[in-house]
């Protein structure tokens, strides 16, 4: 192949052709996929979940992960959110002409690792390359098929009482990214968390209703998160600032820039609101695990303040938490 | 009292002393923006006495911008061949059009580039000599000596396309603009920590010499803040007007005379023009005629007007210290941060956007 992707190679003839034999199936060596069909034909039992997400992030390599690994942590976490095991995904690329053949090779190896640790086959896709200035490198698009584990999550069934957990240190991701794409705090080591959250999940299933609804808090971070949960219900969350952990150069990154941990875009945690009497052996069976060994209860459900977050913080005083109005942007001084 | 970083701890007498305050009622003003975020990010005004009373001052720079200096970086934004570089803050702030801003040219096609420091804006013109880079100055003494020294860098090394719309001004006059109005009704001042790094102790000296008012410079923690407000409080209570600095771990007493003298060096003190409150003499720091050829207004013969235009928007009244942001109509009905009708409500420091934002229970 050449060393850059031309717009020959999403023309549909012979580079697109070679483009799949040497990138795509050398990857994604299944029965479906290696049938080239315009569609997967899958054998399914049970309800299934399905989800879809578009990857659009700058840069496309970043510490702690890449728009690859990124894509399929994406989707496989949004059908876990609903209480599926993921099974397949579709992948399609939307690459700028000049890509580099390595940094998509990289980028495909990355989708393959993390599907195989996922469990996941990406059993159908698609590429399109589009001209010079008209892409940002790389665009990913999965869309996922999970089977449905445990009986569906909801907001609907959060009770007053109930505990909220977060599964680890917030905000890592989003700072991470930020500081990649402006070169930020170069002598740090803040790593994205992008994951996927499968063991974590599993662990969580077998609590069965007793965890009442639970998510990725992604883009607008654990705030926004929380205030989706409790918005039009007669509930609200009262989180204690001090139990939320948030690892130290974190926090120093966005005290520099002005910007709230609290909003900043996970992509390896999961909040959790789950029944009084079950929150700590949850808690201790999420430590067991190497990606929940700093889960922490944050706080609880209340009918205190309706419909509102509200944060306790460490000097004993109050304040709302909204939603993320708008993107965050660094302050001026 | 020093404290070590976040010693929540050792706060509670003093947070016991504060809700239990039954003296004289009082009001103090944090000058600062960045105050006004903390205080409201970490509740200090739920811990309160009702009998003390936190007033947010005019030491927003996104909030003092008068809506003509809006209007006319539009129309900088508008050339073809300019790239308009900025904090980011600046980005959704209206002009005279309501609704309109620099994120909604930037989506009809204007370059406009957030950056973190002037020195980014002079390095993407160095980068980018086929566009002219227009740096909108923003700020107090804090981040103006970093704009003199991007204005000096760029003198140094002959850059052509580069130039600054300097808006930045000077806390000192504003705070003399706001002791000597009629209705001035502030018992005591928390200084702004980030510009008395600059100006040191002796920047704000003023205050009491001149004016006898309680005043204590302070950083931005919490209990920053809570050791100041106990120690403007002492003050007032044992009738002490003095200066202090609670800020020890950064602030001197003479400042930073380095950026001082960058600051004496690139600009001088001209009138300027402060959204709600009119024209300050001498408040704006205008660039000196040695770097002219860096000075956007001149560069772009931009007409500078110095009327105030006023709005429904209550911004005014509320940097001023007149009235709290609830009290203005437009809050959280017409004016939300989704849909700001006034700065104060758009600037990550606004009053109006930290009182939206944090304690609307």
């Amino acid at each position: 192949m050449d060393d850059i992707i031309t717009l020959d190679y999403g023309s549909g003839g012979k580079k697109t052709s070679q483009l799949i034999d040497e990138l795509i199936l050398k990857n994604f060596n299944n029965s479906q996929l290696l049938k080239l069909m315009d569609g997967a034909i899958l054998p399914i039992q049970g309800h299934i979940a399905f989800s879809t997400d578009s990857f659009v992030v700058a840069p496309y390599f970043f510490p702690g992960g890449d728009i690859g690994k990124l894509s399929v942590c994406g989707t496989v976490n949004d059908l876990l959110m609903c209480g599926a095991i993921p099974k397949y995904l579709s992948l399609s690329l939307i690459i700028e002409e000049g890509f580099k053949t390595n940094d998509l090779s990289k980028i495909l190896l990355s989708i393959r690792n993390t599907a195989i640790e996922c469990g996941v086959n990406v059993v159908t896709g698609d590429t399109k390359v589009v001209e010079k200035g008209k892409g940002d490198g790389i665009y990913i698009n999965t869309a996922g098929i999970g089977v449905i584990e445990t009986e569906h999550y909801g907001k609907d069934k959060i009770e007053e009482g109930d505990a909220v957990i977060i599964t680890g240190f917030v905000g890592d991701h989003g700072i991470a990214v930020m500081s990649a794409r402006n070169n930020f705090f170069v002598e740090t080591d803040i790593i994205s968390d992008c994951m996927p959250l499968i063991n974590i999940a599993k662990i969580i299933f077998k609590y069965g209703t007793k965890v009442k609804i639970m998510r990725d808090p992604t883009r607008g971070g654990l705030a926004t998160t929380l205030n989706e949960f409790v918005e039009d219900t007669d509930f609200s969350i009262e989180l204690n600032e001090k139990e939320i952990p948030i690892r130290d150069n974190v926090h120093y990154a966005c005290e520099i820039l002005g910007i709230d941990p609290l909003y900043s875009a996970n992509e390896g945690k999961i909040v959790i609101i789950a029944a009084d009497e079950i929150k700590q052996q949850l808690l201790n069976d999420l430590k067991e695990l190497e990606e929940g060994k700093n889960a922490a209860i944050i706080g609880k459900v209340t009918k205190n303040h309706k419909g509102l977050v509200v944060l306790k913080t460490p000097i004993g005083g109050s304040r709302i938490l909204t939603k993320l109005t708008g993107a965050q942007l660094p302050r001026i001084c | 009292m020093q404290l070590k970083f976040k010693d929540y701890d050792k706060m509670s007498n003093i947070v016991n002393y504060l809700r239990n305050y039954n003296g004289p009622a009082v009001k103090i003003m944090e000058v600062c923006g960045t105050h006004t975020m903390s205080i409201a990010r970490s509740g200090i005004r739920t811990l309160l006495s009702e009998k003390i009373k936190l007033i947010s001052g005019p030491g927003c720079p996104v909030c003092v911008t008068a809506i003509n200096r809006i209007d006319e970086i539009f129309e900088l934004a508008k050339r073809h061949d300019t790239i308009i570089a900025t904090f980011g803050d600046m980005l959704k702030v209206p002009g005279s059009k309501a609704g309109f801003n620099l994120s909604m040219l930037k989506s009809q096609g204007a370059n406009i580039q957030i950056v973190y420091s002037a020195m980014d804006a002079l390095n993407l013109a160095m980068n980018n000599k086929e566009n002219e880079i227009i740096f909108l100055g923003i700020g107090f003494e804090t981040t103006a000596p970093g704009t003199a020294v991007a204005i000096k860098e760029a003198a140094v090394k002959c850059i052509e396309n580069f130039s600054v719309f300097s808006m930045h001004k000077y806390v000192e006059p504003a705070l003399r603009a706001l002791i000597e109005s009629d209705d001035f009704d502030i018992d005591g001042f928390l200084c702004p920590g980030h510009v008395s790094t600059i100006l040191g102790i002796r920047g704000f000296e003023f205050l009491v010499e001149e004016y006898k008012i309680p005043s204590v410079i302070t950083g931005f923690e919490a209990e920053d803040i809570l050791v100041a407000i106990y120690k403007i409080l002492n003050q007032i209570t044992g009738d002490n007007p003095s200066i202090e600095n609670e800020y020890l771990r950064i602030v001197s007493y003479e400042g930073n005379k380095l950026a001082q003298n960058m600051l004496n060096e690139v600009f001088y003190p001209d009138d300027d023009l402060w959204r709600g409150i009119g024209v300050i003499n001498k408040s704006g720091m205008a660039i000196r005629n040695k770097y002219s050829k860096f000075d956007a207004v001149k560069k772009f013969n931009i007409n500078l007007d110095f009327v105030d235009k006023s709005t429904a928007c209550k911004c005014g009244e509320i940097i001023k210290g007149k009235i709290q942001p609830d009290e203005c109509k437009l809050f959280a009905i017409n004016c939300t941060p989704e849909n700001p009708i006034g700065p104060c409500m758009v600037s990550s420091e606004g009053a109006c956007a930290a009182f939206y934002k944090y304690l609307r229970f």
